[in-house]
């Protein structure tokens, strides 16, 4: 179980652009860090090089548990969602298979997978296909997963921008418990997290 | 492997679904093989002549059909980051991916070629030996096909791309499979073509996850 991500005099750069340079932060269970900057700023490229996607140029990102480091991979394959602008959902399978094979690949299973879509509000939708679907409610259908197979990092990227204001606030409780559960966050927002947050503004030295 | 098993079902889902991949596929093999007679003539002895080898043509060309939304449809809905952050390796996605091409193209077309090859012309004893080396060699093709499309991730005609890539890694196994075939009806021994195409599709699926795995990895970062 990880309970503190750290990183330390990162850098990354996308092709020959470097984003930021020297960067730290620190997360630890039950805390939630919103990632601010102006567009193109690196948010985005910051939430994937900690999912691992990205090889940073400089610098390291660790991964804590209770009893010392974790090995970055094997903490990455277990703990962390990436939630991201696109949210990999087929748009001519139905909500619910698509529901329940993410939440089966993330380790979850087919019944935390219905509690999650209750959690939602999800239930009259499962079985439409996902290109019936509003910007909203997919965004929804994404969020489900990371109910459904409960992992301790979030990777947020801009999560609540589709919702509606009653939504956000159902969004805003379901971090809220995550936090309190050991959970921990990071999300690249424009407005403010519903949750209360650091915040950590990107590329402000470039 | 219960989430290898749910991928590989999924897999399947998306080869089946809309727009019937298999079926377009064999829908192309046959389209081929009823073009032969009228590029090459309808004479009979001619035809037999060359059925097995044009057999095995329309197969290679009929497996590079769906390679390219192989990796493709994932990497664009942002599918691919998902299954990068599983907690099962990249390798195994790739080899669930190759296993869902070859159950769903594969099989199908095995199971089609000799009965395009006796429509040619060809001898029906030869039927059964058509099958075996068609399984062993739509294996090698999803393989190879796999690492194709992987290292074509991103790219824009991407399809053209795959097969460019792919075309010459597909001459083994019809040079294997085709000859097989042949040396059985000229009297030949047939064993030595079988088992030097069932080693090129054991290598290549030795080796392709592997492959997949780091072009996968590439196409993400």
């Amino acid at each position: 179980m990880i309970a503190a991500v750290s990183a330390e005099g990162l850098s990354i750069a996308r092709g020959e652009r470097v984003l930021f340079e020297r960067l730290s932060f620190s997360v630890a269970a039950g805390e939630a860090l919103a990632l601010t900057g102006a567009n193109g700023a690196g948010k985005t490229s910051l939430l994937r090089a900690i999912a691992g996607l990205i090889r940073p140029r400089a610098g390291e990102i660790r991964f804590s548990g209770a009893d010392g480091e974790l090995e970055p991979e094997e903490a990455r394959g277990q703990g962390l969602h990436l939630l991201g602008h696109f949210d990999g959902l087929k748009p001519h399978r139905t909500a619910w298979e698509e529901l329940s094979f993410q939440a089966v690949w993330a380790g979850g299973d087919e019944a935390s997978a219905r509690e999650a879509a209750r959690a939602l509000e999800l239930a009259p939708l499962l079985d439409l296909e996902v290109r019936k679907l509003s910007a909203g409610q997919r965004r929804r259908l994404a969020l489900a997963r990371l109910i459904a197979a409960p992992r301790p990092v979030w990777l947020l990227d801009e999560p609540l921008a589709p919702l509606d204001a009653a939504r956000r606030a159902r969004a805003g409780e379901l971090m809220a418990e995550h936090l309190n559960g050991g959970g921990l966050i990071v999300a690249a927002v424009h407005d403010p997290l519903p949750v209360s947050a650091r915040t950590l503004e990107i590329g402000s030295a470039g | 492997m219960r989430t290898w098993l749910a991928l590989y079902r999924r897999e399947l889902a998306l080869a089946w679904g809309r727009g019937g991949g298999p079926l377009t596929a064999l829908a192309f093999f046959l389209g081929v093989t009823t073009l032969l007679p009228l590029a090459v003539g309808s004479e009979p002895q001619r035809l037999a002549a060359v059925a097995p080898g044009s057999a095995w043509l329309a197969l290679a060309l009929a497996s590079l059909l769906s390679l390219e939304r192989l990796f493709e449809r994932d990497y664009e809905d942002g599918a691919l980051d998902l299954l990068a952050l599983g907690s099962t390796p990249l390798e195994l996605v790739g080899l669930a991916k190759v296993a869902g091409q070859w159950t769903a193209n594969g099989l199908p077309l095995a199971l089609c070629a000799p009965i395009a090859a006796v429509a040619l012309g060809a001898q029906p004893y030869l039927a059964p030996l058509m099958v075996l080396t068609a399984l062993a060699g739509g294996l090698a093709f999803a393989c190879v096909g796999g690492i194709g499309a992987a290292l074509a991730l991103g790219a824009r005609r991407g399809g053209l791309l795959v097969a460019v890539i792919v075309l010459p890694l597909f001459a083994p196994p019809v040079i294997f499979g085709a000859g097989a075939i042949e040396a059985l009806r000229d009297g030949l021994r047939w064993e030595p073509g079988l088992a030097f195409l069932a080693a090129y599709a054991l290598g290549a699926l030795a080796l392709a996850p592997f492959a997949m795995a780091a072009a996968v990895r590439n196409a993400l970062s």
